[in-house]
């Protein structure tokens, strides 16, 4: 019974660490640019693609592709993304672009199942696909891996935000672009910047995750909606949030899978949500935000 | 050009549209996409390559067979809406859907329509609706679970049975027809667990799944959860043995399962593993032309293809009608029909009589391990 | 309205009504049945319409009211209730859900409202599907029959489709009027400014919940035609994929313009159709003008047709409240 509960512990970490990871960059775009990314999931389904076509079709050593892929990542999920859809439409409030945002996973999926294949396919891994026992609890290294790598990069984004001054522009321009304006600071670049950033953590979550995941174009479904729920609970305005929201998300899954209903297991991070939603409606972490009238 | 070059050049055209056979239409309605797209594509393909092969030939009755493909996106709405326009279109035969949802919205239509349609669900109820026009090109659930059930309670000799079971119709139809045929054989059922169709993360499944510590693990997935079900039994250290049907045994969980596959033992009621001539070099065919290799639906569709050729060449003529009373009770052996693959009979619900596999997984690929018969002779 | 407009809606409208009245015989069954789909799915909109661009409030529940009422209707017709007394149940039914999750859900701020609206169409989901013994589960509800009206049947794809035809105009009129009167004010001022609405003495809090309530009662109305349009229901049609359908819809025919859920609608429904020449790439090609649409015109089709045909500066467009 215990090893049990401790099973579960440790695997819901480590799903928590996937959810964290794709809710990172998630809050850092809502952040800045008040932009919700409804194809957050199938950004991180697509890397992967990008990885095996790599290898497939123009015949390159893994790490050589990983890599190309993760370039042409940034360049498509970061640049492309920002210049050719949120610009246009960052005036306009928010529904447009969580409109366009919708068509864009649609499409993302669809070009995928048309040109790729509807099919999964397995994935090289990063780390061996190797197994320790902890405490009597199996775990494998890639689950430890993902975890460790999303605390690390949630570490290194925390410390270019607060010691960096780069960092520190990126936040003011988080908190109010208008008088960080007038500060000197280059609001544009800096919101250039976040999205370079999420498309580069969008990455490499694809190179952690779909090793376990399988290549398959539907990845993206669910992955999106609980990076969504996990960067809320954590606190949409902090991205040290992400993380928190992720891991408590994957265990409270996990245990209610076992202990309440398989059957209803989609809605209860929903249920979760509407709680933290009501009585903390600014995420375990985060913090107040003022309203102006 | 010169007037009476262009009517020297029109004049032969004249002649040979009056001498055009007019080409029979095939409507392929199914899921392209959506969430059971692999299936689908894989019916799609087996009806592509039946039907390049049989123009190849010069058709049916010297008339080439025209294919228009429909795609539902596995919602019966849409499916609904497709079915109407393949209808509109007046064609010979529809062949699928596939996903059993979209079977029964389309189904009265098809009736009424009076269009044989040869489908590729299981779902047990399909056979028992009283369509005359409905045929199947795979076991329906009803027929395959008891064999399934027969060979748990005397080759395994269990008693106890731990069912994952994903909850899809396809799915929910497996697991309440299994439950009624162990039920029917006393033999219990210790866990009932269901998965979310494209679940990822099976950690919290295996856990229930370990406690309640059962003589036989069923695992009736599709083959992606299949072999992530495997991978994370392997890894919380479930013993097994596991058992399945089709899916748990296939050549597409054995290769995302890689060993974490080996041991699964079950009943396999269409394979491209089959040890038969016919169905090797169909699968190597299928590979050269799509270059994949076909899963069982694959297999479904090429068939459901060659058995309206034989039965039409059969008849003589184009006629719906005799087509489907032909087909009911009819029995068409590899010999008459080499497109056939294995000898397969229907009955008169449509329902598909043919032999069946027991298999192993060993060593990375599916072993045959007894041949199971007809249910008649 | 200027006379350039109304001169354009007229002409607009009068070609459209002709149109639709003529359509049966222009095309084959599946037109038609295309049609009465883009005939169902209007109504829905109109309700999210009244929900999200008249009141301001973002719903993603509008999937789950159009599957109670498609429920609702399924299993009543099935066991030999008369349509027409169901039609109303299913729209009251959905009006009294909608206000009961409005009442506690509307506290919270937009995109919170998005989250809560979008937890219970997934459990309203988990419910069609995991109760077997209430909605037949997976397997759903066959055979749905379709209304008659003093003896005169409408099974026939012509004969239904004017049915829905007649419902979407009964409907439209209805709103048309309440837009029109006190009560439709008082939602353009809650959309426009809230608080200064408050201000005037406008209870929000009263008029938000019977948008949102209204438009759950439409969403509902939709789903009581959908049951014998399509004949057969299982919960698939009922997921997250058709909020955010609907979403769409609203948005890009025009968030708050009355047409709008018209245009949305022919957008949704009907352009997929007309692309499907394209074979597998036909839901890729959607997406890309889906996308095209948001980004250049961010406030709708309509709102494209109102700037091009005022000669005025056009006011600020309706939007979430700008952090200033």
């Amino acid at each position: 019974m215990l090893t049990d509960i401790l099973q579960l512990f440790v695997a819901g970490l480590a799903t928590g660490g996937i959810y964290a990871l794709a809710a990172i960059g998630f809050t850092l775009l809502w952040q800045t640019s008040q932009t919700i990314n409804f194809a957050q999931g199938e950004f991180v389904m697509l890397p992967a693609f990008f990885v095996l076509i790599g290898m497939g079709f123009f015949g390159l050593p893994f790490w050589a592709a990983a890599l190309i892929g993760v370039a042409v990542s940034i360049v498509t999920l970061g640049l492309m993304f920002k210049k050719l859809m949120v610009d246009p439409m960052l005036n306009h409030g928010v529904l447009p672009l969580v409109i366009a945002t919708i068509g864009l996973a649609i499409l993302m999926k669809e070009a995928v199942r048309e040109f790729y294949g509807a099919d999964a396919w397995p994935f090289p891994p990063l780390v061996a696909a190797t197994n320790v026992t902890v405490f009597g609890a199996a775990l494998a290294v890639q689950s430890l891996a993902v975890l460790g790598i999303s605390v690390a990069a949630v570490t290194i984004l925390q410390l270019f935000l607060n010691k960096t001054r780069t960092g520190r522009c990126m936040q003011a321009t988080a908190q109010n672009p208008t008088v960080a304006r007038l500060l000197g600071v280059p609001v544009e670049r800096m919101i250039l910047y976040t999205f370079l950033i999420n498309a580069a953590l969008v990455a490499l979550a694809s190179l952690l995750i779909t090793p376990i995941y399988l290549a398959k174009f539907t990845n993206g479904e669910l992955l999106g909606l609980y990076a969504f729920i996990a960067a809320i609970i954590g606190g949409f305005n902090q991205v040290r949030g992400a993380i928190v929201g992720g891991l408590v998300l994957g265990v409270i899954d996990n245990f209610t899978a076992v202990y309440i209903s398989t059957q209803y297991r989609l809605v209860i991070p929903l249920l979760f949500l509407i709680v933290v939603i009501l009585f903390r409606p600014q995420g375990l972490l985060g913090r107040v935000e003022e309203r102006t009238v | 050009m010169r007037l009476s070059k262009l009517v020297l050049a029109v004049l032969p055209l004249m002649f040979m549209s009056g001498l055009a056979r007019a080409d029979v239409k095939f409507a392929y309605v199914g899921e392209i996409s959506g969430s059971i797209a692999v299936s689908g594509g894989n019916f799609r393909d087996g009806v592509i390559l039946a039907v390049e092969e049989l123009n190849a030939k010069g058709g049916i009755l010297k008339q080439k067979i025209e294919l228009t493909l429909y795609d539902t996106q596995t919602n019966p709405g849409v499916a609904r809406a497709q079915m109407q326009k393949a209808i509109d279109g007046d064609p010979y035969v529809i062949l699928g859907p596939i996903f059993s949802g979209n079977v029964k919205v389309t189904m009265q239509m098809l009736q009424q329509a009076e269009i044989p349609h040869i489908i590729g669900g299981e779902a047990a109820e399909l056979t028992s609706l009283g369509d005359a026009y409905l045929f199947r090109t795979s076991f329906g659930q009803q027929i395959g679970m008891p064999k399934i059930a027969n060979f748990i309670r005397d080759e395994l000799k269990a008693k106890t049975v731990a069912l994952i079971w994903v909850n899809n119709d396809f799915g929910k139809g497996g697991r309440d027809r299994l439950i009624k045929e162990l039920g029917a054989r006393d033999i219990k059922l210790a866990a009932d667990v269901s998965s979310e169709s494209g679940q990822v993360d099976f950690a919290a499944d295996v856990v229930k799944l370990k406690a309640a510590n059962a003589d036989v693990v069923f695992v009736y997935s599709n083959e992606e959860e299949c072999a992530r079900i495997m991978r994370e039994a392997r890894k919380q250290g479930l013993k097994g043995p596991f058992v399945g049907d089709t899916t748990l045994l296939s050549q597409k969980t054995i290769e995302l399962g890689g060993d974490a596959a080996n041991g699964a033992m079950g009943h396999v009621g269409l394979t491209a593993d089959a040890p038969l001539k016919q169905v090797e070099e169909f699968k190597a065919r299928f590979q050269k032309r799509f270059n994949y290799v076909p899963d069982h639906n694959g297999l479904k569709g090429y068939t459901g293809v060659y058995a309206v050729k034989y039965v039409t060449e059969k008849i003589g003529k184009f006629e719906r009608k005799a087509l489907a009373s032909t087909m009911h009770g009819l029995t068409i052996t590899p010999e008459d029909e080499p497109g056939i693959l294995i000898e397969t009979s229907w009955d008169n619900n449509g329902e598909i009589d043919r032999i069946s596999f027991l298999a192993e997984v060993v060593d990375g690929k599916q072993k045959i391990t007894k041949i199971l018969p007809k249910i008649r002779k | 309205m200027t006379r350039r407009r109304t001169v354009a809606v007229g002409i607009a409208l009068g070609v459209s009504s002709s149109f639709l009245l003529v359509a049966p015989f222009l095309f084959k069954p599946y037109g038609i049945f295309i049609l009465s789909t883009w005939a169902v799915m209007t109504v829905a909109a109109i309700g999210l319409n009244l929900t999200l661009g008249y009141a301001g409030q973002v719903s993603l529940a509008q999937a789950a009211f159009v599957g109670i009422g498609a429920y609702i209707t399924a299993f009543l017709t099935t066991n030999g209730w008369s349509f027409w007394p169901i039609c109303a149940l299913a729209g009251v039914a959905c009006f009294v859900i909608g206000w009961g999750l409005g009442y506690p859900a509307l506290r919270l701020q937009h995109h919170y409202l998005a989250f809560v609206t979008l937890a219970f169409n997934t459990l309203v989901y988990l419910v069609f599907r995991n109760e077997e013994w209430l909605t037949g589960g997976i397997y759903g509800i066959s055979n749905v029959p379709r209304p008659s009206l003093a003896g005169w049947s409408m099974n026939g794809a012509h004969a239904f489709y004017y049915f829905c035809l007649a419902v979407l105009a009964l409907v439209a009129s209805a709103i048309w009027w309440l837009i029109r009167s006190p009560w439709g004010r008082a939602f353009v001022a809650l959309r426009e400014n809230p608080i200064r609405a408050q201000s005037l003495g406008v209870d929000t809090r009263r008029y938000t919940l019977m948008a949102f309530a209204l438009g759950a009662g439409l969403g509902g109305i939709a789903g009581a035609l959908y049951a014998p349009l399509v004949q057969f229901i299982d919960p698939t049609p009922f997921a997250l994929g058709l909020s955010l359908n609907l979403l769409l819809m609203v948005v890009v025919g025009g968030s708050g313009y009355f047409f709008g859920p018209f245009l949305g609608a022919i957008i949704a429904v009907l352009l997929p159709e007309w692309l499907r020449f394209a074979q597998g790439y036909y839901l890729m090609g959607y997406a890309v003008l889906v996308i095209l649409l948001m980004v250049f015109c961010p406030t709708g089709l309509l709102g494209l047709a109102d700037r091009l045909l005022t000669s005025t500066a056009k006011a600020a467009p309706v939007a979430a409240p700008e952090v200033s």
